[in-house]
């Protein structure tokens, strides 16, 4: 026994020194990437901001300075019933204090894998004012569709009141987006994600709003 | 040992003779998966160099006190070491490129490319030799991973390194950006590279 023990050592110490001397090489790299990379993935939502809630024209103003928006970021956490819940993360944009619109992030199974999307509201949540893909892998030329802005332009200004619907005719009603031709999951996914968005956020939104509103600041 | 391959044999011999794609038909996922345009095959290509020549230079180092048994865990180890210090410092760096390369860069640790070096060079031969034979196979992957970007992102979006080269006109073929046109350019320029070599093959004899 003693000797069996002392052979398994014997044979794979070079193994245990190495994965010790990686693990250390490793754990050094993680501190000095990690805080860069979770910058780029907060600046990445952040850069977003004023073109979700203010619209492509506007947002070039805050890029160029001439326009001051703050975005400030907190979590929404909805009791989904069944002692479950979803925790939003929700950025709350500002000019002088005054709210001007949210952008939640929220995410759920698309055709190939889990689709990320950036949705920007109304300060009431009544009205979508735009609409990001921050991660997708569907198939490229068909579901990876949704990431063009011709697109995803359908959803900014249309009201929150009816879920909104992907069709595969024509969309004629207010509240229905022309699928991705092709790719009808991808565009359902994009519509569910938005409807379950507004429907779990509307009233958390609206809340906040009375209470961050400018008459307290 | 006299017949063991010199330094700048191994070099060469990476490049086209023993090209790891078109030769010896590995590491062909990422080959496939992220040859769509240029910018994100010469990133594959970049790390895969820095993964090979880190891995090689390491293996060379330790060959001595290798175990035969346990030598395949010991290159592992070290490959997946490499490479998730290229994951972190690309989603460090790179963004939207690692963005965009997903999955595939994690991968570099099962790419037979690595471990078929550190198998057949550098657990056997010194530093230099594992090093020289690390840039030469790089190069020959990074010259195959090219070759196929080049025809598809040219076909597929009319542009090279994201620049537009053809008219606007052109129609883009979409199915040189989906996999079946790798599998298509891969197809045709490995027969054109077995056509080349049977015909230099006659000539020689």
């Amino acid at each position: 026994m003693e000797g069996k023990k002392s052979n398994f050592f014997v044979q794979a110490w070079l193994v245990l020194v190495l994965a010790m001397l990686y693990g250390a090489a490793l754990a050094g790299v993680h501190m000095q990437f990690s805080p860069k990379i979770e910058e780029n993935k907060i600046n990445e939502t952040r850069q977003k901001v004023p073109e979700l809630v203010l619209g492509e024209a506007q947002a070039k103003a805050v890029a160029a300075g001439t326009l001051k928006l703050n975005a400030d970021q907190s979590m929404i956490t909805v009791d989904q019933g069944n002692g479950r819940t979803i925790a939003y993360s929700v950025f709350r944009a500002s000019e002088d204090g005054q709210t001007k619109g949210w952008v939640a992030k929220a995410s759920a199974q698309g055709y190939a894998d889990k689709v990320e999307l950036l949705i920007g509201m109304s300060p009431k949540a009544d009205k979508i004012t735009g609409l990001f893909i921050l991660d997708q892998k569907e198939t490229p030329g068909l579901g990876a569709r949704i990431v063009e802005p011709s697109w995803r332009g359908q959803f900014i200004g249309k009201s929150t009141a009816h879920p909104f619907q992907a069709v595969k005719h024509k969309a004629d009603k207010p509240y229905e987006i022309d699928a991705v031709t092709g790719a009808t999951i991808s565009s359902k996914t994009v519509c569910g994600i938005v409807n379950k968005t507004v429907a779990d956020l509307k009233q958390p939104l609206a809340e906040r709003l009375s209470g961050a509103g400018p008459a307290q600041q | 040992m006299a017949d063991e391959p010199t330094p700048l044999e191994r070099f060469i011999q990476g490049i086209i003779p023993e090209n790891p794609v078109y030769r010896q038909l590995l590491g062909m996922c990422p080959v496939l998966a992220v040859t769509g345009n240029m910018k994100a095959a010469m990133t594959m290509a970049g790390a895969v160099t820095f993964v090979l020549l880190s891995a090689n230079v390491v293996i060379s180092l330790i060959r001595g006190i290798l175990k035969p048994h346990l030598r395949i865990v010991v290159f592992t180890l070290t490959i997946a070491t490499f490479v998730t210090i290229v994951d972190r410092f690309l989603a460090a760096y790179m963004y939207s490129m690692s963005k965009t390369l997903g999955p595939y860069i994690p991968l570099i640790i099962v790419n037979c490319v690595i471990i078929c070096r550190c198998e057949v060079c550098a657990s056997k031969q010194g530093v230099i030799t594992a090093a020289a034979d690390a840039l030469g196979q790089s190069i020959g992957y990074g010259l195959a991973l090219a070759s196929i970007a080049t025809v598809r992102e040219i076909l597929g979006a009319g542009s090279f390194f994201g620049i537009q080269v053809l008219p606007a006109a052109w129609p883009g073929w979409l199915i040189m950006a989906l996999p079946p046109g790798a599998f298509f350019t891969l197809g045709m320029l490995l027969g054109l590279v077995n056509l080349i070599t049977a015909k230099l093959n006659k000539e020689k004899s």
